[in-house]
């Protein structure tokens, strides 16, 4: 044995260190690092020198100064004379508002697209599948120019509008409908409404206790609608109806007052809606199918109706399933609305290009793009993480 | 002995009766899967109500009422428009098309040099076409000229400028053959590329390793508009004074490098698919790093992804579109471009165009998506029964 040992310690002594992996791997990434720096060196020398050739300014000085245009679609107030800091937040903020209003109806659309497809109705699965089959397989940039030139473009003009109910209108300058102008008391609404939140959350917490000492079970869900919607109520009477509304009316060139959705924003929500609902809908019928048959064979056995074996025992293992890959349709909607640039709804992208015409500051501005992409991407994922580890198989 | 009397005992088979009616013939199924259930039959009448309500309209406009031929505007417009259709008139204008056709196609490409592009074209089907049948034999030979040479080919053939081909720069192509152009670079670099970055994420050296990771969830963090806008503007910041870069080339760079980290996490995917044996086994065996790999693990691996590679392409051909933001013209640009053209502005000139190319769009992709799960039916050789 320990002549053995002796002779294979030799023979490992005699191999060249040419041939010992850790040598080797520490020689390539010796290797790469010395090329990475020289790569990186020769473009910073480069840029600095071109840089100074076009009397370029660095530095993020330049968010200080006067921006000069305008942003046609603003959350927070915004004129010409604003910074270009101010400029930069109006586009985040757009962003958000295309990114968030679109996961939700994509979300919605989306789960009852997957579920239509799954259907026992040949007619309504089939719907479904030629809806997925043209979305998944067109551009969204092409949806986008569809709804933008195709669709909104032709509609027509302000005096002409066409009337829809409940006093909104429709018309080529996109889609107006009343605005909701709440007078003195109305946080008593709002308080109504933080009180029935709080007290549904009480209510569920003692009825999970209940059902799990007892197994009575209590009507939380109608108990919580009503909780929540009752209090607010109370509110906005007691308050006096502290609600007017705005209704849009019809000039002779345009619409005055209400609220007015811009055709650009209509377009990009709609297009991004629908395009990643096709998606979505192949992701919930993928977790729905992965779901073995057994499970809610075993549930009927145990006597649940079909309501409750779906709520109770199919939903929440298909979720598993679904939430990873939901996750990243949610980053690639916020990364499309990017395209927004395209039809001229001021996103951040398009207002980043627009800074960069003025300045030249091209570093800069990218910089400043992947810092708040990645910002928003690692926020979304974060969060559906969160979500996904409180939805994951607990296992002991 | 005892004598059987067979008498009893019957001689020819009973013929098989029919199956009931309720379980067979056109009105079974129609009962099982229109109208099994009350709610169901709601969901058939109203499914169906919205299909008579949107298909004749869909097929009127494409079709029935749709103007074929036309020399300018007019052809597609109403009598109060000033044109000669009747008043409320709806259809498509495929005049427009008809008209613009060769421009959807090759952009602004000299029209005395078109047949270079439609010969790199039918070089390329006759080169992929035997390539996706499997039966088609030298397939080595095949895929040795489809992805080695035929590259060298098309460019010398496309750009031109020696051996007698007049100079063709790129700033006039356009159409599906800056589309079709991109995508294929795209594939043919994207593919080695992300093979590469997946290893390397795998690597067991840190600093590899590292950077891998680094550029992949950079790229893949951002929306591909930025990519290009990083190639197109800063780029040129990058290199010497005086070095220009080719501003098709720099979009080619853009989208290389982005479909490159999509796919390198596709193959990540299908590398962590392989069981750990097989990594051992390949080691027991003597086999060196790049023999494991090319050898064992990555014909499995690559085999198991084949329908998120398929995915990646799918995508890739969809996002060439946005080289219409640093205004270049690939099929959608070009179409968009057109759309602003005052001798065939009329109101159904975008919706025709538009779909015109969601039409040429839609064939590509869906013969895409065929093809992957085909190709994954007969590459299965699980054991599933």
């Amino acid at each position: 044995m320990a002549a053995q040992d002796v002779t294979r310690a030799q023979e490992s002594n005699k191999t060249s260190p040419l041939y010992d992996p850790r040598v080797r791997s520490i020689f390539f990434q010796v290797l790469l690092v010395l090329l990475l720096v020289l790569g990186i060196w020769w473009i910073v020398d480069n840029t600095i020198e071109n840089l100074r050739r076009s009397n370029i300014s660095t530095g993020f000085g330049f968010l200080r100064g006067r921006a000069g245009f305008d942003i046609s679609t603003s959350l927070i107030s915004y004129t010409s004379d604003s910074t270009y800091g101010r400029a930069l937040l109006v586009g985040i903020l757009n962003t958000l508002v295309v990114a968030i209003t679109g996961i939700i109806t994509a979300t919605i659309l989306g789960f009852l697209i997957g579920v239509a497809r799954l259907s026992r109705n040949w007619l309504l699965r089939k719907i479904a599948m030629v809806y997925v089959e043209i979305f998944r397989n067109i551009p969204p940039l092409l949806v986008i120019f569809f709804w933008y030139l195709g669709v909104l473009a032709i509609l027509p003009a302000p005096r002409d509008s066409i009337g829809l109910p409940f006093g909104s209108y429709l018309n080529s300058r996109g889609f107006y409908f009343p605005r909701f102008i709440w007078e003195q008391g109305a946080w008593l609404v709002l308080a109504g409404l933080a009180v029935g939140i709080v007290l549904t959350w009480f209510v569920a917490r003692r009825a999970k206790v209940r059902q799990l000492a007892t197994g009575q079970q209590f009507p939380v869900f109608w108990t919580g609608l009503g909780l929540i919607v009752g209090f607010p109520l109370l509110g906005f009477v007691l308050a006096g109806f502290p609600l007017t509304l705005e209704f849009p009316q019809a000039g002779t060139f345009n619409l005055t007052g209400g609220f007015n959705v811009k055709p650009e924003f209509l377009s990009l929500y709609l297009a991004l809606s629908f395009y990643t609902a096709a998606f979505i809908a192949e992701i919930v019928r993928a977790g729905i199918m992965g779901v073995s048959k057994g499970q809610s064979e075993a549930a009927s056995a145990l006597g649940l109706h079909p309501g409750k074996v779906l709520r109770l025992v199919v939903i929440p293992q298909a979720l598993r399933i679904i939430i990873p890959p939901l996750t990243s349709q949610y980053l690639n909607l916020t990364k499309n609305s990017s395209l927004a640039v395209a039809i001229g709804y001021p996103d951040l992208y398009a207002i980043g290009g627009t800074i960069l015409n003025q300045t030249g500051q091209a570093i800069e501005i990218v910089v400043i793009f992947m810092v708040i992409y990645l910002s928003i991407s690692l926020l979304t994922s974060l969060f559906m993480n969160w979500f996904n580890a409180k939805m994951a198989l607990k296992e002991r | 002995m005892q004598e059987h009397d067979m008498t009893w005992v019957r001689t020819e088979m009973a013929l098989a009766e029919p199956p009931p009616r309720t379980e067979a013939g056109l009105v079974a199924w129609i009962r099982k899967n229109l109208f099994a259930t009350p709610l169901d039959s709601l969901l058939t009448v109203f499914c169906a109500l919205v299909v008579a309500w949107i298909l004749p309209q869909i097929l009127g406009w494409s079709i029935f009422n749709a103007v074929w031929t036309g020399t300018d505007r007019t052809a597609c417009l109403t009598v109060d428009q000033g044109g000669s259709l009747p008043v409320g008139w709806s259809g498509a204008c495929w005049a427009f098309v008809n008209a613009k056709f060769s421009q959807f196609m090759f952009g602004r490409y000299p029209i005395e040099e078109r047949w270079r592009v439609i010969l790199t074209a039918v070089i390329f089907v006759a080169l992929l076409a035997p390539l996706l049948i499997p039966r088609a034999p030298y397939k080595r030979l095949n895929a040795i000229l489809f992805f080695a040479v035929f590259p060298f080919v098309a460019f010398y053939l496309l750009v031109g400028g020696f051996f007698g081909l007049p100079y063709v720069e790129t700033a006039l192509w356009g159409g599906l053959l800056v589309t079709l152009v991109l995508s294929y670079v795209g594939i043919v670099v994207s593919l080695p590329l992300g093979i590469v970055l997946a290893l390397g994420r795998r690597s067991k050296m840190p600093i590899i390793k590292l950077l891998c990771v680094i550029f992949i969830e950079a790229v893949r963090g951002v929306p591909l508009v930025t990519v290009l806008f990083m190639a197109s503007f800063m780029l040129p910041l990058f290199v010497p004074p005086g070095m220009t870069f080719d501003k098709f080339l720099r979009a080619l760079i853009g989208v290389a490098l982005f479909a490159s980290a999509y796919m390198a996490e596709v193959i990540r995917g299908g590398l962590q698919a392989i069981p750990k044996g097989q990594y051992e086994g390949a080691d027991s065996l003597g086999l060196g790093y790049w023999q494991k790999m090319g050898l064992i693990v990555m014909p499995q691996a690559l085999k198991l992804v084949i329908p998120g590679i398929v995915n990646t392409f799918i995508g890739m051909f969809k996002d060439t579109t946005l080289v219409l933001i640093i205004s270049m013209f690939d099929l959608l640009g070009i179409v968009k471009q057109n759309l602003s053209d005052a001798n065939w502005a009329t109101p159904q000139t975008a919706k025709s165009g538009l779909v015109f190319a969601a039409i040429v769009f839609w064939l590509f992709c869906f013969g895409m998506s065929r093809y992957s799960i085909y190709m994954e039916r007969r590459l299965d050789t699980g054991h599933r029964r």
